[in-house]
């Protein structure tokens, strides 16, 4: 079974195991507008939490995916490259960034969860 | 785009509810609040507006009238411009400069024909210019701040079409022309002109009409309407500068590669030569030349490449800094302009700039990016 967490920098994750999907949320890609470009991360890569592990560019403004936990990148989305508007088509979807092999699987339950995100942004 | 300051009392035009109702996202800009986008999203309104008719609401920008017969040589004391040949129905592209021969604003003037000129000038610079015309023209004409006019543009391949449809004369002006037309019962000041690249109009309506005249325009099938971000993308595909960024107090109009918009009788070898502020400035630019110019530039990767990046060269000198970058919906490709060394503003040269800590490849190229489609008939 998978559990949905998000972060208050609108990052969600899906996290199965040791392993979290990470993408940005509805809400985020809304305020970025149109995404036009999207860099990933090179698979092995590993990061902290907080640190930025892909660019997005939308047509109006920069942002990024900041890791909402520690940990080593598994699996990019390489749909990304080429179609970078199924970020804003399907954000929670086939909009997904990265997959990770978290640092520590048991953290990512102190992130918010649904209620606790649609709350924030309402 | 600037003016963030949320205590500031924010201004709204005659279309805010219009806005509203259409579902705009509304961002402060210039002490106005603006639509930034509509549902559809930046992207669409912009292939919308190339590809059919946009309806812009520019209200926020400045409309004065300058009245009475000795308008047009008091305001060529002003700009480097040739406005006392203006023909009757016609505008112009006109630079306030500063004594530096900085660039103070750019700025629009059509000459009616009866001893009137209708002058736009930008949102963030109209207080400004405002002030800076009464200061130096009031002796000689009459300054009129046109405070309860909106304007609209209409822009795109369709353009002609519907604005046809509303006013049957309007099929005869070409790019450039102006005229007075009766729109939704009200009298409104046109011309053939914007800031798209694209055939279109800028419609000068009594504010207590602008909300209709925009919901007869919206009612014709071709007619969409673009936020403030499609009117920037579309600007930029078009090589047109975008004062504060692209042109400031500190760009001379040489620098700024307007060198077309001085009007050749108010050049140094002209009939009325100078005669406005900085004119030395501007003549020397013109005869010995500038250390820095403003190019397009076209970045090689898909990476957007955004204001204030820096470019280098191939040894990573640093060799200028783009002024206006973001992606071009048209060409499907990210698109920039900035100034850069002399030397190296020739179309073709290879440079780089430095997005997030990495040099990103750009090549200088020749502006519009996008071929501009005005009518000429």
């Amino acid at each position: 079974m998978s559990i949905l967490k998000f972060t208050e920098d609108h990052e969600w994750l899906r996290v199965e195991g040791d392993v979290a999907t990470v993408g940005i949320t509805d809400y985020a890609q809304n305020a970025l507008g149109d995404i036009v470009f999207v860099q990933l991360p090179d698979v092995g890569a590993s990061f902290a939490r907080g640190d930025e592990a892909a660019v997005i560019e939308s047509v109006k403004a920069a942002g990024e995916l900041k890791m909402p936990l520690a940990g080593t990148v598994v699996e990019v989305n390489p749909a990304l490259v080429d179609a970078p508007a199924t970020v804003n088509e399907d954000p929670l979807g086939a909009g997904w960034f990265i997959r990770v092999r978290l640092d520590d699987p048991s953290a990512a339950e102190a992130l918010l969860d649904q209620a606790a995100y649609e709350k924030l942004t309402a | 785009m600037s003016d963030h300051d949320a205590t500031a009392q924010m201004l709204r035009t005659p279309l805010y509810d219009l806005h509203v109702s259409l579902g705009a996202r509304m961002v402060p800009f210039a002490g106005y609040e603006m639509p930034v986008q509509y549902p559809a999203g930046i992207l669409k309104e912009h292939i919308h507006t190339r590809s059919q008719a946009g309806l812009f609401d520019v209200s926020h920008m400045g409309q004065v009238m300058l009245v009475g017969a000795d308008a047009a040589a008091a305001l060529e004391t002003l700009v480097p411009v040739d406005i006392v040949d203006l023909p009757a129905g016609m505008q112009r592209y006109a630079l306030f400069l500063n004594d530096q021969g900085g660039v103070m604003d750019d700025l629009m003037v059509a000459n009616f024909g009866d001893g009137r000129l209708f002058v736009v000038v930008n949102a963030a610079c109209k207080a400004q210019d405002i002030a800076h015309m009464q200061q130096h023209l009031s002796a000689r004409c009459k300054v009129e701040v046109l405070a309860d006019r909106a304007l609209l543009a209409l822009q795109g391949p369709a353009a002609g079409a519907v604005m046809a449809r509303l006013a049957p004369a309007t099929a005869n002006m070409v790019f450039m022309n102006t005229a007075t037309v009766t729109l939704v019962g009200a009298e409104c000041y046109i011309s053939r002109s914007g800031y798209t690249g694209e055939d279109g109009f800028e419609i000068s309506v009594p504010a207590d009409k602008a909300e209709a005249l925009a919901k007869e325009l919206l009612s014709h099938p071709e007619v969409a309407p673009i936020g403030l971000g499609a009117r920037d993308s579309l600007r930029l595909e078009a090589g047109l500068c975008l004062y504060g960024h692209d042109l400031d107090q500190n760009t001379s109009p040489v620098e700024s590669s307007l060198l077309w918009a001085l009007s050749k009788v108010r050049r140094a070898d002209g009939a009325r030569p100078g005669g406005y502020p900085g004119a030395a400035v501007v003549f020397e630019h013109i005869a010995k030349g500038v250390a820095r110019k403003r190019v397009g530039l076209r970045p090689t990767a898909r990476v957007p490449v955004r204001e204030g990046a820096e470019l280098v060269d191939a040894d990573g000198r640093k060799v200028g800094v783009v002024t206006s970058g973001g992606f071009g919906p048209t060409l499907e490709a990210p698109v920039a302009m900035g100034y850069v060394e002399t030397a190296l503003a020739k179309p073709g040269t290879q440079l780089a700039a430095m997005v997030r800590g990495k040099p990103v490849p750009v090549e200088v190229a020749s502006t519009p990016f996008v071929p501009q489609r005005y009518y000429r008939g």
